[in-house]
């Protein structure tokens, strides 16, 4: 079977840093999987780049075979990818709900017209919108907070509202930028199991960074590790993990 | 040969706008605001100049001695009444609007004082006008003051930036209150010499200006307090180099649009500029580019 | 919860609304018991024409979060195309009241396409520079309009950027544009309840959009420009209709503005970037964003010179002192810590409401 996602020979320079260099990643539909490396590795970087956010001096990303390598951000949203961010980036000055519907924007369609004059069309599709809103919300035990300002959610709720809302754009891959920063122990536990259950019951493919070791053993099937912008090691979770080069690369000389 | 003259009234005309965009550029530098009764200012400093001189008949530098104390004085005290209190604000909209409110004030009290009618300004400068080419240039005294005044401002502002302790920490305000802070710089103290240095130039260039085009009116300052406010944001708003560029550039543009287009387009024409510039280098021409990290 | 949400906005659009009418009523039963001094009475389409303006910016800035210097270039453009229609339309449709709808028609679109080509170029710049150029521009249609002049003969239109005689307009040809003197002998069409109509209809339009799908899209732009790009929302698209229909409204508002005076210049009174400013700071005053307080303040701060006209001289100057108090104690951070301290709401411990 083909992967969902399969990066070959991805780089890119700043200037002139080369912050990554010839990234090949696959990753087979229903996958869970980790991106590791200490800081200024160029994790987010590799985000950046398949989400569109910078273009890639070279190489080439495929998505469920098909070509996505240079689109726009919005366009490989459309493709099928959707993220969170490092530092969230939540619509603070709408609620909660509001949140996850701009998520929902581009499945859910009425005109201008239709919603300045109310048509009927209107009604329907908003309920419709709440609904599905409510829903996602629900899996992420954010429904009782759906009319709060996102703003005023507590940090580890915001994380999770972040991801309901990449959900909501209904994508094949999802990409989660330490998911579990700033949460404790329990609240880093109660995130693993929402992660499996969303992989589970949405059959989503995962890409995750994380530097919580834990959750990285504990739910990703397999790793890729990078360093200095370019692979360590690549492979089963276990396996990786107890490369005698990534320990050297994690805890010093 | 009228092309030359006219190429000098515009430099002329630019340094002025040289000199009030300096004061834009350094307080959007430090306080990230704009500053509109900036341009308020310089109709304060003209009129300082009219009461002292004209009504009062003291002596010409005794006018400008005063001119440029009282608008110094007066943009410390601006800063610290009606912009200090919102430099905290949510919305950077906030100090913008009350910056407007101090324009209306400042207008509304020349206004009071010195009634509507046009006053005619006597000129400031008393060199005699040079002669170049046989007669064919002429350069008149102003213009020549305007321009050297311009050069001596900017490099001695250049030298105070770079050299002086007070100037570095100007910078590092305007890199990073907080961390400016931390080092130990005091930054109220920082912000209060900005506005105090961009209001003394402000009277300079009010003089400079109401000498160069003698009439005076309450409202004076306001549309040369915008194309400077332009020629700072063409240069790259921020920049003092960037300052002098905008200036100069506006200047001739106005000038020359004037002589060989049409003097009702000139403003159209310097505006069409500087939206070319903008959708070219976002930034202006020596702006920094910022990128959000994502 | 859910129930919740919708009843609140409806709750508070009703709100608005009624304030609207309730308005209209008491001036209407004021006007008609002669109640009302005529200076008040020429200020109501003013004041009609400023409160769809405010609303209009709000949509551009508090909506969509960019700031616009340049809102009176669009009203100017309004009420030139409205005008222009009307003087030339005069002898052909005899009923007042569809011609003035047409113009009004024709001043919203003629805005919203120079709001749409204006928006195509500059909308990728942010911030202050978004601001500086919007002034620009409105300046520029300004400065434009002062120099056009268009006149009309038996063999059509007639262009001209120079004067009126290189119109060179035949026997019983007509100026109707001329340059700075801009274009006299308008109907006066714009009547106060025509003027609570637009106003109704603005909101309508404004509210709407808040309250739909493309409003979400926009205020997701608003809040973060990034996230939105990842959810695959068309920041362009949605950035233009925004502003696009913030101009035709204010298009709108200038043809009514037209229509109530005899004859119509672009000055920098009327049109010029102290409108703008004076726009954004019903705006800003009226609290970003919020529509109610855009309506409130624009009344509050047109009918404040006029409630101090007994001042005089000192009328301005008044108005300015207060505007900036007024900003101060709005914004300033100290003061909003010391007026939550002594609160009534905190005196009687109300439980503090989210959203």
């Amino acid at each position: 079977m083909a992967a969902l996602l399969e990066v070959k020979n991805l780089g890119i320079s700043f200037g002139g840093l080369r912050a990554v260099d010839d990234f090949e990643i696959s990753i087979q539909k229903g996958q869970l999987y980790g991106l590791i490396g200490p800081n200024g590795a160029g994790k987010t970087t590799i985000f950046n780049l398949l989400t569109g956010v910078y273009k890639p001096s070279e190489g080439v990303i495929m998505l469920d075979g098909e070509n996505i390598t240079g689109l726009k951000t919005i366009e490989i949203n459309k493709a099928g990818i959707a993220r969170t961010f490092q530092n969230i980036r939540l619509f603070k000055e709408l609620s909660v709900i509001d949140n996850v519907k701009a998520g929902l924007h581009n499945h859910y369609k009425y005109s201008t017209l239709e919603g300045i004059l109310r048509l009927p069309s209107y009604f329907k599709t908003e309920k419709a919108m709440t609904e599905r809103a409510m829903e996602l919300l629900k899996v992420f035990e954010l429904d009782e907070e759906a009319n709060y300002l996102a703003a005023n959610l507590p940090y580890g709720k915001q994380r999770k509202l972040e991801i309901a809302r990449a959900l909501a754009t209904e994508p094949k891959l999802l990409l989660l930028d330490e998911p579990a920063a700033g949460m404790n122990p329990n609240e880093t536990m109660e995130l693993m199991e929402t992660i499996r259950f969303v992989r589970d019951n949405f059959d989503m493919t995962i890409l995750l960074i994380e530097h919580d070791m834990k959750l990285v053993s504990g739910i990703c099937e397999e790793l890729t590790v990078l360093n200095f912008g370019r692979i360590l090691a690549q492979g089963e979770t276990a396996g990786v993990l107890n490369d005698p080069q990534v320990i050297t690369a994690y805890l010093g000389e | 040969m009228s092309f030359i003259s006219y190429l000098i009234n515009g430099i002329s005309l630019g340094s002025v706008y040289a000199i009030i965009a300096l004061g834009y550029t350094m307080v959007y530098g430090i306080a990230k605001m704009l500053n509109f009764a900036h341009g308020d200012v310089i109709m304060v400093g003209g009129f300082t100049v009219f009461f002292a001189v004209s009504m009062q008949g003291l002596p010409t530098a005794a006018g400008i001695i005063l001119s440029v104390v009282l608008c110094t004085l007066l943009g410390i005290t601006i800063e610290y009444i009606a912009y200090r209190p919102l430099r905290q604000a949510a919305s950077s909209l906030a100090v913008l609007i009350t910056a407007i409110g101090v324009s209306y004030f400042l207008q509304n009290m020349a206004l009071l004082i010195f009634g509507a009618n046009t006053k005619a300004f006597t000129s400031v400068v008393t060199l005699p006008a040079i002669k170049l080419a046989g007669g064919q240039i002429m350069i008149s005294g102003e213009t020549i003051v305007t321009i050297v005044s311009c050069i001596i401002i900017m490099t001695g502002l250049t030298l105070f930036i770079n050299k002086t302790k007070a100037g570095q920490a100007m910078l590092a305000v305007s890199e990073d209150k907080g961390a400016a802070q931390l080092m130990g710089i005091n930054v109220n103290g920082t912000i209060s010499l900005t506005f105090a240095i961009g209001s003394a130039l402000a009277a300079i260039a009010g003089m400079l200006l109401c000498s160069a085009y003698p009439s005076l009116t309450p409202y004076t300052g306001s549309m040369p307090g915008i194309k400077a406010f332009v020629a700072a944001v063409f240069g790259g708003i921020g920049s003092i180099p960037g300052a002098l560029i905008g200036g100069i550039v506006l200047g001739i543009i106005e000038i020359l649009s004037k002589a060989y287009i049409s003097s009702q387009l000139a403003d159209a024409i310097v505006f069409m500029v500087l939206i070319i510039v903008l959708l070219v280098k976002p930034t202006g021409i020596l702006g920094k580019k910022i990128q959000e990290k994502v | 919860m859910k129930k919740l949400t919708i009843n609140k906005n409806t709750k508070d659009n009703i709100i608005t609304y009624g304030i609207i009418i309730a308005a209209y009523i008491v001036m209407e039963l004021l006007i008609n018991t002669g109640h009302i001094s005529s200076l008040m009475q020429g200020l109501l389409v003013p004041l009609c024409v400023y409160v769809i303006l405010a609303v209009s910016l709000n949509l551009t800035v508090g909506i969509l979060g960019e700031l616009s210097l340049g809102h009176a270039g669009f009203m100017c453009v309004g009420a030139f195309a409205g005008a222009f229609f009307s003087k030339c339309t005069q002898g052909v449709i005899p009923v007042d009241l569809l011609r003035f709808i047409l113009a009004i028609i024709i001043g919203a679109v003629a805005a919203g396409i120079i709001g749409f080509l204006i928006g195509m170029p500059v909308l990728r710049l942010r911030g202050d520079y978004l601001a500086i150029v919007t002034l620009a521009f409105g300046e520029i249609i300004k400065n434009i309009i002062n120099v056009l002049y268009i006149g009309k003969d038996s063999s059509g239109f007639h262009f001209s950027l120079k004067d009126s005689l290189s119109l060179g307009l035949g026997e019983g040809g007509e100026v109707i544009i001329n340059g700075a003197q801009g274009i006299t002998g308008t109907p006066k069409d714009a009547t106060f309840t025509i003027g609570i109509i637009l106003i109704i209809l603005t909101l309508v339009i404004v509210l709407n959009l808040i309250h739909s799908r493309d409003g979400r899209a926009i205020m997701s732009i608003r809040d973060n420009l990034i996230a939105a790009e990842s959810i695959g929302i068309n920041i362009t698209k949605y950035k233009l209709m925004a502003f696009s229909i913030s101009a035709a409204l204010a298009g709108m508002a200038g043809v009514l503005y037209a229509h109530n005076l005899s004859s119509l210049m672009a000055t920098p009174k009327n049109f010029g970037y102290n409108m703008s400013i004076m726009i954004l700071v019903f705006v800003v005053l009226g609290g970003i964003g919020n529509i109610r307080g855009s309506i409130i303040s624009a009344v509050i701060l047109t009918l404040l010179p006029e409630l101090l006209r007994g001042l005089s001289n000192y009328r301005m100057l008044i108005y300015s002192v207060i505007l900036i108090i007024m900003m101060l104690f709005n914004w300033s951070p100290k003061l909003i810590n010391l007026r939550e301290k002594y609160s009534f709401k905190r005196l009687f411990k109300k439980t503090r409401e989210v959203q």
